[in-house]
């Protein structure tokens, strides 16, 4: 019967908030539900999302649009999320259960840390986040499907990484660049032309904005920077210092001179 | 046929209360102290890595004294209601209040319905806007509560190192010199060196410097610049 008692006790002892919540308060998790079929139409999605490295980090960033069939759902929504102090995560696909696994996985990380009292690794933080988008998988294959993108900082290498992963939670690193979501094609296009190895941080920060602007520019559900309504991507680096959130003011500059560039060249894009 | 012994409840509940007295009174002191700068733990421990301060929320730290798997539990019950609470409301909608009576409530139902009582003695410190919004619940073995003021000393010589805070003790106080005083109690009458951990909880995390956990441990080379500094 001890036996029996301290394997519970040990079974018990998990450092995961998601198989806490799996365990005691299912309810709660994101995609524990069950679905009609076709719910997709139904809801928002939120699309794309670039990713590159550049000397010292990673920087990812997505534009501020969602979409529900053909009518634009949001022009706000944030879809890049810091996970933690090193680490950032881009969500494409079903919007709402999107923002739960990002507010699952945040909860995750710092959940782990004040458990164990030491940081995850960045190779530990990429496999939760495999299992949550595999926990995912019934209602993706009911059209609700969650990409995420995922970039950190390894502190133990001391260089920036990069991960993509599919709906049945597999994970792959990427080198050099990446991009999920509709428009992700195109921003790929770009990014394969302007990437250069050992990019300043300024110059990655105009990279990125840029790719999403071609994604934008050919595909309907990516939203370009929106000088009306003083919108711009989302964009964060990670740096050995740690996530930081671009300011909006310098995004401002920075897409004020591409469109500005690009109406002077008066070409075809 | 034998019958068995009669225990008056008044017997048993002292009884309980004498055992968990003693295992606490065996436990080396902790200080609570709250601060201009914010509140600060400081712990006579001499492991560097079996913490018995920790970090819980936002704005809510965790010490105790005890036995360590006891409280350890506790510690992470907390965290895991914590961390629930905070993703099934908002991250504001999780205070103090409601997790010091969270423990409060096991540690009363430990007390009375399981074979021995919980040796440990807690306090819930949560930082607030100034010293006055400060909160620092401290927990008993039977589950009794007490918001106190000021500072709490736990373990066994908790009223003569209460003594030492006592009369140093003032609103003003920057993190340096209430970590020198809380240092200054634990070793009095102590004739060999003591090892310390001390964590604060940060008043202006978020608005200095953006962070949204207050939390912080003092690492072994800041604490030395802390002991000897005069701010």
């Amino acid at each position: 019967m001890n036996d029996f008692l301290a394997e519970r006790i040990v079974a018990a002892a998990s450092s995961s908030f998601t198989e806490h919540l799996a365990a005691a308060r299912p309810d709660l998790l994101p995609f524990n539900r069950s679905l009609p079929a076709n719910a997709s139409t139904a809801t928002p999605h939120a699309t794309t999302i670039v990713a590159m490295s550049f000397a010292g980090g990673v920087i990812m960033a997505g534009d501020r649009r969602a979409t529900m069939g053909n009518v634009i759902a949001s022009r706000h929504i944030e879809k890049v999320f810091p996970a933690d102090r090193y680490s950032v995560l881009g969500i494409a696909g079903s919007a709402g259960i999107a923002i739960d696994v990002a507010r699952l996985f945040q909860v995750e990380l710092e959940h782990y840390e004040k458990i164990e009292g030491m940081l995850l690794s960045l190779e530990g933080k990429a496999t939760r986040l495999g299992a949550m988008i595999r926990g995912n998988l019934p209602l993706a294959l009911q059209g609700l499907a969650v990409v995420p993108l995922f970039a950190g900082f390894d502190l133990e290498s001391g260089v920036g990484r990069l991960f993509s992963y599919d709906v049945t939670g597999g994970r792959y690193e990427e080198l050099e660049h990446h991009s999920v979501g509709s428009g992700s094609v195109f921003a790929r296009g770009a990014l394969k032309k302007l990437w250069r190895p050992g990019l300043a941080e300024a110059d990655a920060v105009r990279t990125v904005v840029e790719a999403l602007y071609d994604a934008a520019d050919d595909d309907s559900a990516t939203g370009g920077p929106d000088p009306i309504r003083q919108l711009w991507p989302v964009v964060y680096t990670v740096t050995r210092a740690g996530a930081r959130r671009v300011p909006e003011h310098e995004l401002a500059s920075v897409a004020g001179e591409l469109i500005a560039a690009r109406s002077t060249a008066g070409r075809e894009a | 046929m034998t019958q068995p012994f009669y225990v008056s409840p008044e017997q048993l509940m002292k009884d309980r209360a004498d055992f968990a007295r003693k295992g606490i009174a065996r436990g080396r002191s902790v200080v609570v102290i709250s601060c201009r700068e914010g509140i600060a733990l400081v712990a006579e421990n001499p492991s560097p890595s079996l913490h018995k301060i920790g970090e819980i929320y936002d704005r809510i730290a965790f010490a105790a004294v005890g036995k360590y798997n006891e409280f350890e539990s506790l510690r992470q019950a907390g965290v895991r209601y914590a961390d629930v609470r905070g993703y099934s409301y908002d991250r504001e909608d999780v205070t103090g209040r409601g997790l010091a009576s969270v423990y409060a409530q096991s540690l009363g139902a430990v007390f009375t319905a399981e074979q021995k009582p919980f040796e440990v003695e807690l306090t819930v410190a949560e930082v607030g806007d100034d010293v006055e919004h400060d909160h620092l619940f401290r927990l008993t073995f039977d589950g009794s509560i007490a918001d106190e003021r000021r500072f709490v000393v736990m373990g066994g010589a908790a009223e003569r190192v209460a003594e030492a805070v006592i009369d140093g003790w003032s609103t003003e106080a920057s993190f340096g010199e209430a970590i020198r005083l809380a240092a200054r109690a634990l070793r009095e009458d102590r004739t060999e060196p003591i090892s310390l951990e001390v964590a604060v909880l940060d008043r202006d995390a978020e608005t200095a410097r953006g962070l949204r956990r207050a939390f912080r441990r003092i690492t072994a080379d800041e604490l030395v610049t802390l002991m000897d500094g005069t701010d």
